[in-house]
């Protein structure tokens, strides 16, 4: 065990500014981005759905090529 | 005998890596418990930078899943690029943001790392200025795929860049031997022994694990988004729409 209590822990030998900005961003970046997957997802499968739906995908004349559908991404 | 060229078209690989991503999530959780537990409560003070040092342990996994993670882009570009397989230029992109956020934690920790014990943010030596370099590279990838309306011109011109990039991952890596560095050299060799506490190398070694697990989950997730994306038009995805899951 390396310290003496929470306020030791926190202070990191006064470096606490140091490493606990590194690990706080670090957390924050990893957040974001599984943020940002979901809401990828969730977006893609309601303009995917919503194509379907207006039958520029998925129909039975659908497959390939022939209709075209918004912006190509 | 399992044949494994199955894996490589969009519609049997869009479950397995549904079905894989939860298992990396729960072993980058697993691993970066581990990871932290031994970086904070179980190896000691440095004696020479105090408690300051613990940054490494994000830091070093950061770096290195930053290089590894090009090079994994790099080769799944190269291999859309000879093969015209359309599921590796799709992992190319995939791997894109991820490593570009491992490289900016990298740069960012190092910044953190650097002020207290270099008395400077930063500075542009050799090993900072290349791994600026490959942030540069993976944002010209992503933007020049965004760029072209394409998709099959998107991936050959990024596949060129990402290729023609991937010569900066050994200068990173080699910087602070072939130039006189401020920054320290390398922790861990694969030619010498450790010149780190044991504690210290296992500390490093689980965050790494764990930084990787969560890659691997990452990609996979963003890969499957890509893929129905990309493959809208076909019978698989029409399938998959009706039951989403």
């Amino acid at each position: 065990m390396n310290w003496n209590g929470w306020s030791g822990f926190w202070s990191m030998g006064g470096y606490g500014l140091y490493v606990w900005g590194s690990y706080a961003v670090t957390a924050l970046v990893f957040a974001a981005e599984i943020a940002a997957l979901r809401a990828r997802r969730r977006a893609t499968l309601q303009r995917l759905l919503r194509l379907k739906r207006s039958g520029v995908i998925g129909g039975t004349n659908g497959g390939n090529g022939g209709t075209r559908d918004e912006a190509q991404t | 005998m399992t044949n494994w060229f199955r894996f490589s078209s969009p519609q049997t690989f869009f479950p397995l890596a549904g079905a894989m991503a939860p298992w990396f999530f729960a072993a980058a959780i697993a691993f970066g418990a581990a990871g932290l537990y031994i970086g904070f409560f179980v190896a000691p003070t440095d004696a020479q930078q105090g408690e300051a040092y613990r940054i490494i342990f994000i830091h070093v996994a950061a770096a290195w899943m930053s290089m590894f993670l090009y090079l994994a882009m790099a080769f799944w570009a190269g291999v859309g690029l000879v093969f015209n397989t359309r599921l590796s230029a799709m992992m190319a992109q995939a791997l894109a943001p991820t490593g570009a956020l491992m490289t900016f934690i990298a740069l960012w920790t190092g910044a953190l790392w650097g002020k207290p014990t270099w008395g400077t943010w930063w500075v542009w030596d050799a090993r900072l200025t290349s791994e600026l370099i490959l942030l540069f590279l993976y944002l010209g990838f992503m933007a020049l795929q965004a760029a072209i309306d394409e998709p099959r011109r998107a991936d050959k011109a990024g596949a060129v860049l990402a290729l023609v990039g991937a010569v900066n991952v050994p200068i990173i890596y080699f910087s602070v031997k072939w130039w006189n560095t401020l920054h320290q050299g390398a922790s861990v060799s694969l030619m010498a022994a450790p010149t780190m506490a044991k504690t210290m190398l296992w500390g490093m070694l689980m965050m790494a694990l764990s930084f990787w697990m969560y890659a691997l989950g990452a990609v996979l997730v963003r890969v499957r988004s890509i893929m129905l994306e990309r493959e809208r038009h076909t019978d698989w995805v029409a399938a998959y729409l009706e039951q989403p899951r």
